[in-house]
Formats: structure tokens, sequence, C-alpha cells
């Protein structure tokens, strides 16, 4: 009974006030920090590959292993709302690729990126692609442990994208603009514009033009995939020769 | 509408710090939500309404905190106010700058309710 009034109902103490202060992502930013390590110690170069549903992930995706498997060992991590349509594509083309079906979850988290690492063969890998869901809202706020972002816009789309989906194009380190065979006969779409509404997000984001169908040119796609790839081979054999230094017997004696 | 997400990582936070303090019950929780955390603050709430139920935070009310955009610039060093599709620098503006808030997505306060056993007559 309450002391105040000789009600039956307990009183309500001011009660407890718990200061925090913490990311509400911390624990996929944790997941996210230990697929990096993953795929630091076995020197694979992560790129995450974010659009709009059918900017042309996929194609782009075909046409960078046609050009490049005979000298990089590459796999994809497919996320797909439904259907393993695109898994079966990328397979087709004869590398490892895993299918992550999220059902009604419109983004990938670092969580099911994890359980998708433990059926690749990372050490035999340069390069591994996560073909993220098509949407340009979700991902942007999920690290999935990825070195690179990269954001495809088509031309088929609006040139003003970047400042309607300021989030994922910030957060991008190349934006690619696909399809631009299509340029000549789409009269609505300027390049330009679209590189002015990416500056305005503050940051110096290179953009590069790629075509799969009529004329294909992926040439800027491949040096910026190649400039990626040598900088964290160099990284990679840093950390390599320090752990085997740190390993050694006369280190290890301090001799 | 990855708010679902968001919300469902809140409210593993929540349940654990309610559990850690001991308490009965939550009756406010208070996050900082900034534009560009890439979180909709509306569709937040909606997502807190649905998936509180049935735990310690079932009758706890989401305070969202908004924050506003502020960048540095790289070129005349000042900070001024900004929006989300433009970030440039209110003063010369310069398109190099950082952002220095408005991009928080954090758990700031949990308020729990617990019972004074002092003031309960048996």
């Amino acid at each position: 009974m309450c002391r105040d009034c000789g009600c039956s109902v307990p009183p309500e103490s001011p009660g407890q006030i718990v200061e925090v202060v913490q990311d509400l992502l911390a624990e996929n930013d944790r997941v996210a920090a230990h697929n990096r390590g993953h795929f630091d110690d076995q020197g694979v170069l992560a790129i995450n590959l974010m659009s709009s549903p059918g900017a042309g992930k996929t194609a782009l995706l075909e046409a960078t292993i046609v050009a490049l498997q005979d000298r990089i060992r590459i796999a994809v991590i497919e996320g797909d709302l439904a259907t393993d349509n695109d898994t079966v594509r990328i397979r087709s083309r004869g590398v490892p690729a895993v299918q992550i079906t999220t059902g009604s979850a419109c983004h990938l988290d670092a969580r099911r990126v994890h359980e998708a690492l433990h059926a690749l063969p990372l050490a035999q890998l340069d390069l591994l692609f996560i073909e993220n869901v098509g949407n340009l809202v979700c991902p942007a706020a999920f690290d999935l442990g990825q070195h690179r972002n990269v954001t495809l816009l088509s031309v088929t789309e609006g040139d003003d994208k970047p400042a309607k989906y300021p989030v994922i194009f910030r957060a991008s380190d190349l934006v690619v603009l696909s399809k631009v065979d299509l340029l000549d006969v789409i009269d609505d779409f300027h390049p330009a514009k679209a590189a002015e509404a990416l500056r305005s997000l503050g940051r110096e984001t290179p953009m590069i033009q790629t075509a799969v169908r009529r004329r294909p040119a992926i040439g800027a796609w491949l040096t910026w995939i190649e400039a990626q790839l040598s900088a964290r081979r160099g990284r990679y054999r840093r950390v390599s020769a320090s752990r085997s230094l740190a390993m050694s017997p006369t280190s290890a004696s301090g001799g | 509408m990855h708010e679902l997400s968001i919300c469902q990582a809140l409210l593993t936070q929540v349940t654990q710090i309610t559990r850690t303090a001991g308490a009965r019950e939550v009756a406010r929780v208070v996050v900082e939500v900034g534009p560009l955390a890439g979180v909709e603050p509306g569709l937040l709430n909606s997502a807190f309404e649905v998936m509180r139920t049935g735990g310690c935070a079932s009758h706890a009310t989401l305070l969202i905190e908004s924050v506003e955009i502020r960048v540095s610039c790289e070129i005349c060093g000042l900070v001024s106010a900004a929006v989300a599709n433009r970030l440039l620098c209110g003063h010369c503006g310069a398109y190099r700058t950082r952002v220095v808030c408005g991009e928080e997505l954090r758990l700031l306060r949990v308020e729990l309710r617990t019972v004074d056993p002092s003031r309960v007559l048996n």
C-alpha cells in the first residue's frame, strides 16, 4: 500500500537514469570489423557494390569477371530480396558466388555477410564483390567490413540522384555512371549535373563512366579496381612481413 | 525500412542496460539521430511502437533528439550549418568540408522505472 494516499498502487519513484551514449549500430560495426579482419588476413580486397534496382550491378560484374579473371581471383556475394538469378549468372562466368536471400530485408548487414564468408575460399581470392540489395537508402547505414563502397548511377535514372540520396552517395568511394551508351537517346541526363550534385556533398568522390551492352566501355572501372588492388597488395605485403618478423626466433629472443 | 533493424539493435541495448541495472521496466528511451544517419525518425518511432511489445520497454516512450548538420571547411577553417544534400562551406562556398555533426545514430539515455521499497507499506 502507498504511504502517501493509502491507495494500493505502488508509487512511482523518480526512477533511475542511465546515461549511455553508444552507437546504435555498435554490434553491426563490431561484426563488420571482424569481417574486415578476415579480408585483411587473407589479403582480399572487398568492394561493396550498391545502386537502385536495375542500375546494372550484375551486368557490370559479369563484364568485370570476363575482363579480369585470367589475372585476378574473384568471388561474389549476392544480396537479393528473392531469387538466386544473379548468383546463377555470376557462377556461369566461372567464379564462386554465394547467395544471401534477405526476404523482406532491404539491405545486407555485417552478420549476413559473415555467414556467407564461411562458404568462400577466402585464402584463394584477391577480390570479393559484395553486391548489395538494390536500394539507395537502407544499405548505406550498414558497414559490412568492405574496404571500398561503390555506387552505380545509371543514366536512365535522374542526374539529381546524389542530391536525393545524399547518405549513400556521401558514403561512396567511387560513383559509376552506368549505361552511358544510352546517353545519345536520353536527353534529360547530364553527367555534369550528376557530378555537380555529387560535389555538393562535400567530397571529391571520383565519378567514372561505364557501358556493357551496345558499346562496351569499362576501362576506367578496371583501372580503378587495379589501383585499389595494388594499394592493398602493398599493404598486405608490409603486414605479412612484419608478422613473420615478429614470429621469427631471433626477434622473439630479442637478438 | 531498415529502421526495423535499427530498432531491434536499440531494444537489445536497452534490454541489456535494464537488466544490468536490475530495473523493472523502462519509462523512456532517448536517442539522437542526425540527418546524415540515413534513418527516418518517424519510421523509427513507428518501429519502436510495434517492436517494444512484450519486453521491458513495452510501456516506454521514445524521444528522438535531432541534430543540426555542421561542416568544417578545409579551406577557410570555419564551421557552418548545412543541409544534407548541400554540404558546402557557408562562409566561402568551398566543397572541401568535413561533417562535424549530423551523422549521429546513438542511444543517449535510458530512464528506468524502479519501485522504491521505502515508500511501500506491507
